[in-house]
C-alpha cells in the first residue's frame, strides 16, 4: 500500500521519518562515544520501565489468585487455563463483539463523512467557506461535557436510549479532527487533476469517488484507525448509554469496570484478579494487533494532526 | 430595502452559472456536517444554556425554569468546589510532568539513529492499552500492601505510599498513569526536533556553543510551536480528567472514595447520570467551559509574547 505522501498531508507540522537521513545521524550532543553511551543506557532503562507495566499485565494472567499481585516475571505454576477460564467466567465474547460492531460503525460512519465534507471545503469555491472552516476548527477546542447533556436528551427524544445508535450515529456528521485531516489532503492534490477530469465530463460526485478518494486512502485509513481506536477506549459514553442493560449486553469498557467489581473481595468477590489481568489482557489485543499493522498511519496522523489519541 | 437588496442582487450576477453551480455543490458536500453542527454543538449549546437555569424533571421529561438557581446551587455544593480544586491540583501537577517526560523522551530518540523505531514503538503501546485495561494494571500494580510497584521499592529499602488511598497519593498515582500512555505528545515533539535545522546546530558548534547552550538557544525556541500547542491540548484533557478515576475509584457509587479522586468532570457525571440532575450538571458544564476558554485565552495571550513561528503570514 502506497504510504502518506508526507508533502501531501502535512504543511503545518512536518512527519515523522519512518528512517534517518545519514546527515542527521550524528545529533549534537551525541558525538563523543561516552556520551552515546549514557544516550543508550537512559533509552534501554525508560524502556524497560514502560515496557514492565504490560509484560506482567501477561505474567499476572497466568498467575494463581495467592501470587497474583507478586512481582515474579515467571509465573510457576503456568496457568494456562486462566485464559480459558475467564471466557467461562465473564461473557467477553458478548462484549468483544459489541465493542468490535460499535467502533466499526463509528470509524466507517466518521471517516465516509468526514471526506465528503472535507472534499467540499478542499475543492469547492462557495462564500462563507473560511468563516464555516473556521467554525469546524473551533468545535475542536470544545470540552465534551458542554454538549454531552443535550446530546443524550436528544438521544432520549428519538428514542434511541438503550441502543448503540448513541455510539456511533454522531458520526455520520462528521468530525473536526478528521475533516482537517482530510482537507489538508486534498488540498494537496493538484488542482489540474480534477479540471481535466472536469473538461473530460466528470461531475462532482464522480471528481470525488473516482479521484479524490481513491488517492486518500492512506489518510482515509488514519481517521479509520484513530476512530476505531477512540471507540473501543469511550468510558463515558458507554456508561451512559450502555451501562443500564444487563451485563451480556455490556462492551469491553464496561465489561473490565464490572469484572474489577465482581472479583473484588469489597463487593463479595475472591480476589480472583488473575480473571481480571487475563480479561485486560483480552481487551487489549484487539488494540496491539490494530498497532501492528497500522503503526505507521498511528504515528504520521498523529505527527500531523496533533491529535492525542 | 432597496439598499439591502441591490448589493446582494449585484452579488449574484457576479457569480456566474459555473460557479452558482459549483457554490450549490460545496454546500452539499459540507451539508452533513452542517447539519451536525446544527444539532449536536450549536443546537446543543444553546439547550444546554437553556437548561443550566432549568430543572429536569425525569418522570415527566420537561424542564422549569428556575433562573440562577443552579449556579447558585454550585457555590453552595462543597463538592462542587472540592472537584474543582482536585481538577486544578491535577492540571498543575500532571501538565508540566507530562510535557518535560514527552520532551525528554522525545529528545532521547532523535539522538539514536537507527533504532528509534524501535524504542518510539515500544513507548507507545501504552497508548494503545484501553483505559479500562490501564486502571485495571495499575490497580493491582499501585496496590499500597501487596502492589509490585511497592514490592520493588520494599526491596531498595524504601517503604512505598498507599497509593490508592492516600488522600495525598491518589492525584500522583493518576498522574503516573498519564505519563505512562504520553506518547502522543512525544510523537509531536518528535516530529518538531526533526524538523530544526542541522546548520543550526553546525554553526553554533563552530562559535564554541555547549549542548546545554544549544537546547536552550536553539532547539528551546525552534519546537517552542509544539510546546505551546501541546501545553494547550494536555491543559484542555487534563480539565476533563475521568476515566482512570472514574474506574480505580468511583465505578461502584462507593462512599467510601478518597474524595481527592473526586474530579470535575466525575462529580458533574454524577449529577447528570446518576441523580439525573441534568440542570444543575449543564451549570456545571458552562462553568468548566468558561474556565477552560479563559485559560487557554491566557495561554494563547502568553505563547504568543514566546513562540517562535519560521514563516509569519
Amino acid at each position: 500500500m502506497a504510504t502518506v505522501d508526507p508533502g501531501l498531508v502535512a504543511p503545518a507540522v512536518p512527519p515523522v521519518r519512518t528512517s534517518q537521513e545519514p546527515a542527521r545521524r550524528r545529533a549534537p550532543g551525541a558525538r563523543s562515544r561516552v556520551g552515546r553511551a549514557v544516550v543508550w543506557v537512559c533509552l534501554l532503562l525508560i524502556t524497560a520501565l514502560f515496557l514492565y507495566p504490560l509484560v506482567w499485565l501477561v505474567t499476572a494472567s497466568l498467575k494463581t489468585r495467592g501470587q497474583v499481585f507478586d512481582n515474579s516475571l515467571l509465573p510457576s505454576p503456568v496457568m494456562w487455563e486462566n485464559w480459558l477460564t475467564v471466557w467461562e467466567e465473564l461473557p467477553l465474547l458478548n462484549w468483544l463483539w459489541t465493542s468490535f460492531a460499535i467502533a466499526v460503525l463509528a470509524s466507517v460512519a466518521v471517516a465516509v463523512s468526514s471526506s465528503v465534507v472535507a472534499f467540499g471545503f478542499a475543492y469547492f469555491r462557495f462564500p462563507g467557506r473560511g468563516a464555516l472552516f473556521g467554525l469546524v476548527l473551533a468545535t475542536m477546542m470544545l470540552p465534551g461535557a458542554v454538549t454531552m447533556i443535550p446530546v443524550y436528551l436528544i438521544w432520549k427524544e428519538l428514542g434511541f436510549l438503550g441502543t448503540w445508535v448513541p455510539l456511533w450515529g454522531a458520526n455520520l456528521f462528521g468530525s473536526a479532527f478528521y475533516i482537517f485531516l482530510q482537507r489538508q489532503f486534498f488540498l494537496g492534490l493538484p488542482r489540474e487533476l480534477f479540471e481535466a477530469a472536469r473538461i473530460d465530463g466528470a461531475g462532482y460526485v464522480s471528481l470525488f469517488t473516482r479521484i479524490a478518494m481513491p488517492l486518500a486512502i492512506p489518510s482515509f485509513v488514519i481517521v479509520l484507525l484513530f476512530e476505531f481506536q477512540a471507540s473501543w477506549n469511550n468510558l463515558q459514553g458507554s456508561l451512559i448509554y450502555l451501562n443500564a442493560g444487563s451485563v451480556e449486553s455490556f462492551n469491553a469498557p464496561l465489561g473490565i469496570a464490572y469484572a474489577m467489581t465482581k472479583y473484588s473481595p469489597t463487593a463479595g468477590g475472591h480476589g480472583d484478579y488473575q480473571y481480571v489481568m487475563a480479561a485486560s489482557l483480552i481487551v487489549t489485543l484487539p488494540m496491539l494487533i490494530l498497532f501492528a499493522f497500522g503503526q505507521r498511519y498511528f504515528i504520521e496522523g498523529i505527527a500531523t494532526t496533533g491529535r492525542k489519541g | 430595502m432597496a439598499s439591502t437588496t441591490a448589493p446582494t442582487a449585484r452579488r449574484r450576477r457576479r457569480l456566474a452559472p459555473q460557479a452558482r453551480r459549483e457554490a450549490i455543490a460545496g454546500y452539499l458536500f459540507i451539508a452533513p456536517w452542517l447539519v451536525g453542527f446544527l444539532v449536536f454543538t450549536a443546537g446543543a449549546m444553546a439547550f444546554s444554556l437553556w437548561l443550566a437555569f432549568g430543572r429536569y424533571n425525569l418522570a415527566r421529561n420537561d424542564i422549569t425554569f428556575i433562573g440562577t438557581a443552579n449556579f447558585e446551587g454550585l457555590l453552595t455544593d462543597p463538592k462542587v468546589a472540592t472537584s474543582l480544586g482536585n481538577t486544578l491540583f491535577y492540571a498543575i501537577l500532571a501538565v508540566p510532568l507530562e510535557i518535560v517526560v514527552a520532551l525528554g523522551l522525545a529528545l532521547l530518540l532523535s539522538r539514536v539513529g537507527r533504532g528509534a523505531g524501535v524504542f518510539r514503538t515500544i513507548f507507545y503501546l501504552p497508548k494503545m492499552t484501553p483505559a479500562v485495561a490501564t486502571a485495571a494494571l495499575f490497580f493491582l500494580l499501585l496496590n499500597g500492601n501487596s502492589g509490585a510497584v511497592n514490592r520493588a521499592l520494599r526491596a531498595i529499602g524504601i517503604e512505598g505510599p498507599q497509593w490508592l488511598v492516600d488522600p495525598a497519593w491518589v492525584k500522583p498515582s493518576i498522574v503516573l498513569m498519564s505519563l505512562w500512555a504520553v506518547s502522543g505528545t512525544m510523537i509531536i515533539f518528535l516530529a518538531a526536533l526533526r524538523n530544526v535545522p542541522r546548520e543550526l546546530y553546525e554553526a553554533a558548534s563552530l562559535d564554541g556553543a555547549g549542548s546545554g547552550r544549544m537546547f536552550f538557544q536553539i532547539t528551546m525556541p525552534m519546537i517552542s510551536g509544539a510546546i505551546f500547542f501541546n501545553v494547550i491540548v494536555l491543559t484542555i484533557a487534563a480539565f476533563q480528567v475521568f476515566d482512570s478515576a472514574y474506574l480505580l475509584f468511583w465505578r461502584d457509587n462507593a462512599n467510601s472514595s478518597p474524595e481527592a479522586s473526586l474530579f470535575y468532570a466525575i462529580y458533574l457525571f454524577q449529577k447528570a447520570f446518576r441523580q439525573f440532575d441534568l440542570g444543575f450538571a449543564a451549570a456545571m458544564a458552562w462553568v468548566i467551559f468558561v474556565i477552560i476558554m479563559l485559560i487557554t485565552l491566557v495561554q494563547v495571550r502568553v505563547g504568543n509574547r514566546y513562540v517562535y513561528y519560521e514563516s509569519e503570514n
